[in-house]
């Protein structure tokens, strides 16, 4: 296997080694199911704003370091981020001012 | 485009590409010889679908069979063991038969 050859993008590693699969049922988390539930509703008949191949194509776009960093559904989150900013439907400084607000309401919760 | 260019034992090869985009053809197939196992029918081009195309070609895709000697070269299991992948038309071209 050319594990070496540049062309190879980092997802697309069938055929290396790799640690066992754990296949055990695990709960999800809270947030882990309403991304989900984002991405069924922004791909849903109405809306037709995210496809499952624009969805890989982003996951795919991360670079490897945040490939292997980020969990499972946290590459969703990223992923669908990139295609909403892309496709006008949020904006960059919009996104960062309610991430913002979210963080300093955080803030306040643990305070209390 | 959606008219089959390949027929059920054809001997193909997978064009050894290495683009930078959304592809669904696996990186360890490329420039490998395999065989037409079934014509599967057209689909919507997803390399198109990667990009927000919303009337994407068809593009018909194939079942194709491999020698697992093909892909791997310190394959060692039996030499009659082979593996299926399915394979958009573009990423094919024919080729010598295997023997």
């Amino acid at each position: 296997m050319t594990e070496s050859n540049p062309y190879r993008r980092h997802h697309d590693m069938g055929g290396f080694e790799a640690d066992p699969v754990d296949t055990s049922e695990h709960d999800k988390a809270p947030w882990e199911k309403r991304v989900d539930a984002l991405m069924r509703l922004l791909s849903d008949d109405e809306r037709q704003l995210l496809r499952v191949d624009e969805l890989r194509r982003a996951i795919e776009d991360l670079g490897p370091d945040v490939y292997d960093r980020l969990s499972y559904y946290e590459r969703w989150m990223s992923a669908i981020t990139q295609i909403m900013l892309e496709k006008k439907v949020i904006g960059a400084t919009e996104l960062g001012e309610r991430m913002a607000r979210i963080d300093a309401r955080e803030q306040a919760a643990r305070n209390d | 485009m959606t008219n089959p260019v390949f027929a059920t034992g054809d001997t193909v090869r997978v064009k050894a590409l290495f683009p930078p985009g959304h592809v669904r053809t696996p990186f360890y197939c490329r420039g490998k010889r395999g065989r037409v196992e079934r014509v599967i029918g057209p689909y919507p081009n997803p390399e198109q679908l990667a990009y927000g195309e919303r009337a994407p070609d068809a593009l018909v895709l194939y079942r194709v069979t491999f020698p697992q000697g093909e892909l791997w070269d310190d394959y060692e299991g039996d030499s009659s063991d082979v593996l299926e992948l399915e394979l958009y038309e573009t990423w094919l071209e024919q080729d010598e038969d295997i023997a």
